[in-house]
């Protein structure tokens, strides 16, 4: 086969699982495009707080004074067309606590995506959300017992003040880019959840983003606090069918590790390739605190995501392991920040990018160590695979380091998946897709070690499809 | 039927012929040896017949067991039961030896079928404990960092565990050591049978004298020139190839 037809029928391909959709029927609609009416809107279908709709209007203007970062970032963000998008769709349901009480196509919805059985088989707790709004929200009730709370944003920000306000918007601030201000001005649904002093989570708690509607807008919001040595464990998961015309997803993500606490906040994103995937996420780990992002995206026609993690406290620990794979049409920007702002503390960075293609992955890196700090250690590694000479990689890795004290190592590579090694396993009986894959999952092998075992059979599942498909 | 036949066959690379009115007929049961001057289109037979998309094949057929398997894709020549050890066999970095032969038997199943791991395992190490190799070597990446010699051990584990009708063996002797040479000959004549044919492609008599052929060619510019038993190898070997390519200058002037 050739390059060209290879490519071409890579872009037929994505997210086959996920695409899909059911016929709209929406009470709650904020309509098309955005302003002060449609925050007042969404704030009143809510029934916020006053602070609340302040906070969000303040976002709001915010957002319209930030110009579009395309000085550095891809320009395909100027084809966003906020005034076509819809910020606000809900079928007016509280979440229900049983599956059985779920609306019939969204319980479908969910079936088809495996996640009643993956709740029943491994997680905690499910979080399932579409388009604005949770339509199922479940813990196992010991954890209710133990004073865990996991709840939507709007129920935590109305029930939970005293625990959820003091943090909100403080890891990632409105103003921090232009995304971050719109997801502050239009947010809705997202996990708000509080694990106790010394609770440790065994399983870990789940919420599924799923994206229905067409010219859509899902700004979730997400704010996790683990009180001083409680550890939590949280995966989320996104899917999109394939539209004909641009969504928009951005979402904000703040993470609260207070002393000696542990967070693990786990991503398997595979958005269909008309997704602009535009996500702020930032922790916070105090003394002996850990932080640890493993970001997988898949999909999506342009993912903009860098995670990061403030270590504010002596000893707090950073981790981001991230993979990304950008098949045709499609381009992963996405990297990592490590602020370091206290002594003795670690912060590590493992970056893999799969190009295939026109497919483009970018790999940006911030690393903040200042000079008057002692002892502390950043190691950065991304390596990038091509598959098929038109893919292209780039890296900008900024480390900022200052002081003697302090070491930074810094590794990158870029390799290839050579025509002959993909002839050397289809002449072992492998498929051209096969063969593409294996070498592909060869290439994370090392990182997926470091993933719960039920999201690297998931991961792995979602490369085999992606590659399958990309040879046809 | 129970041939693998190869008929004027006229390969080409960059508008430069390779193969030239190329003949040879391999039936089951026998191990035909080809030797000839470096350059001269071993590697290339064996690519092409191996479904190598590199090469322009201008005319001729290649029928395994009656079917042409020319023009295929590679993995459904490997599926119709032709292996080629290759020269100079790939790295795969991250990719076990293990689940490499693992992933080769699945993919020869039918669809919904899987493979049995704990005989799989039984299976592979057996083979690895006959050539000798050490059962840490499982969990290392494919052919990455092995020397030489490791890689053509690795290249008859898989041709052991994939068990083909028709193997290529392209130069597997170049790199072992006298100990391996033996061990990886002893292999393959473990699985001389009825049921398979051998195409043996190598400079050297020493291989020979373990591998004992039943016809031995020669090829030179693209075709074979001569052929015979497993006298003419021990020929090759005492006078060199200068009395072929005269022979060769003289009957085509
Ligand atoms: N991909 C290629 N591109 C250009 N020329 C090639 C290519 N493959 C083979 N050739 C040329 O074809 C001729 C035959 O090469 P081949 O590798 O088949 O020889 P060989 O008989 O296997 O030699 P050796 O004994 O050295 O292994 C050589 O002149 C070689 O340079
Ligand atoms: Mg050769």
């Amino acid at each position: 086969m050739s390059d060209t037809d290879l490519q071409d029928q890579a872009i037929q391909v994505d997210t086959e699982k996920g695409n899909f959709s059911y016929p709209e029927d929406y009470e709650f609609d904020a309509g098309v495009g955005l302003n002060e009416e449609t925050v007042k809107y969404i704030s009143k279908v809510k029934n916020e707080d006053p602070w609340v709709l302040d906070f969000r209007l303040k976002a709001l203007e915010i957002f319209n004074k930030k110009p579009m970062p395309t000085k550095w970032a891809d320009t395909d963000l100027e084809n966003i067309e906020f005034e076509k998008i819809r910020y606000y769709l809900s079928k007016g349901q509280v979440p229900a606590r049983s599956w059985d009480d779920v609306p019939d196509d969204v319980k479908e919805t969910f079936e088809r995506l495996g996640i009643p059985e993956q709740e029943r088989k491994f997680l905690a707790g499910v979080e399932a959300q579409f388009d604005s709004e949770a339509s199922y929200s479940r813990m196992k009730e010991d954890l209710e017992k133990e004073g865990v709370i996991f709840v939507g944003s709007t129920e935590g920000l109305a029930k939970y003040p005293e625990i959820f306000k003091p943090y909100f918007g403080k890891v990632i601030p409105t103003s921090d880019n232009k995304f971050s201000a719109l997801n502050s001005a239009t947010f809705s649904g997202g996990s708000f959840i509080y694990v106790p002093k010394g609770v440790k989570l065994k399983q870990p708690l789940q919420a599924y983003f799923r994206i229905n509607a067409e010219n859509f807008g899902q700004f979730e919001r997400t704010l996790i606090i683990a009180d001083e040595g409680a550890e939590i464990t949280y995966m989320e998961g996104c899917t999109a069918p394939k539209f004909e015309t641009a969504t928009l997803h951005s979402a904000v993500v703040e993470l609260v590790a207070l002393k000696n606490a542990k967070i693990q906040y786990i991503t398997v994103q595979n958005w269909s390739s008309n997704v602009f995937n535009l996500v702020t996420k930032r922790g916070m780990a105090d003394e002996g605190a850990e932080v640890k992002w493993i970001d997988c995206n898949i999909g999506s026609r342009l993912t903009m995501k860098y995670p990061g993690v403030v270590l504010k406290g002596q000893g707090a620990r950073g981790e981001v392991l991230s993979i990304a794979l950008a098949n045709d049409g499609q381009h992963q920007d996405t990297g990592a920040k490590m602020m370091h702002l206290a002594d003795n503390t670690t912060s590590n960075i493992i970056s893999k990018s799969i190009s295939i293609g026109e497919g483009r992955s970018t790999y940006r890196g911030q690393v903040h160590m200042p000079k008057h700090l002692k002892n502390c250690k950043n190691n950065t590694e991304c390596d990038a695979l091509l598959i098929n000479t038109n893919s292209r990689t780039d890296t900008y890795p900024a480390i900022t380091t200052r002081g003697q004290n302090n070491t930074v190592q810094h590794e990158a590579s870029v390799s290839k998946v050579s025509a002959e090694q993909i002839f050397y396993m289809m002449q072992r009986g492998l498929s051209e897709g096969e063969a593409m894959s294996l070498a592909v999952n060869g290439f994370v092998n090392e990182l997926m070690k470091a993933f719960p075992m039920e999201y690297s059979v998931e991961l792995k599942r979602l490369i085999d499809m992606e590659m399958e498909g990309s040879v046809g | 039927m129970n041939t693998l036949e190869i008929k004027n066959l006229n390969v080409s690379i960059d508008g430069q012929a390779i193969l030239k009115d190329f003949n040879l007929t391999i039936p089951k049961g026998e191990v035909h040896a080809l030797m000839g001057p470096n350059g001269t289109g071993k590697s290339t037979l064996a690519k092409v017949m191996a479904g190598h998309e590199d090469y322009t094949v201008e005319s001729g057929e290649i029928l395994l067991d009656g079917e042409n398997i020319l023009g295929k894709e590679a993995d459904e020549i490997s599926h119709a039961g032709l292996f080629l050890a290759f020269q100079y066999p790939m790295e795969i970095p991250g990719v076990s030896i293990a689940n490499f032969i693992r992933a080769a038997r699945q993919a020869r199943l039918p669809e919904g079928e899987d493979i049995n791991a704990v005989e799989y395992y039984k299976e592979l190490y057996a083979k690895m404990d006959s050539l000798k190799m050490d059962r840490k070597f499982t969990a290392r990446s494919l052919n990455e960092g092995f020397s030489g010699g490791e890689k053509k051990r690795c290249e008859i584990l898989q041709m052991a565990m994939l068990e083909p009708k028709y193997c290529v063996m392209d130069e597997t002797d170049s790199g072992l050591d006298i100990d391996a040479l033996r061990i990886v000959s002893e292999g393959v004549n473990h699985m001389r049978s009825e049921e398979r044919g051998f195409l043996v492609i190598t400079h050297y008599q020493r291989l020979l004298d373990y591998i004992i052929p039943d016809v031995v060619h020669v090829m030179y510019d693209g075709r074979i020139v001569h052929s015979g038993d497993k006298e003419l190898a021990k020929e090759l070997e005492s006078k060199g190839y200068d009395w072929v390519k005269e022979e060769f200058a003289s009957a085509s002037a």
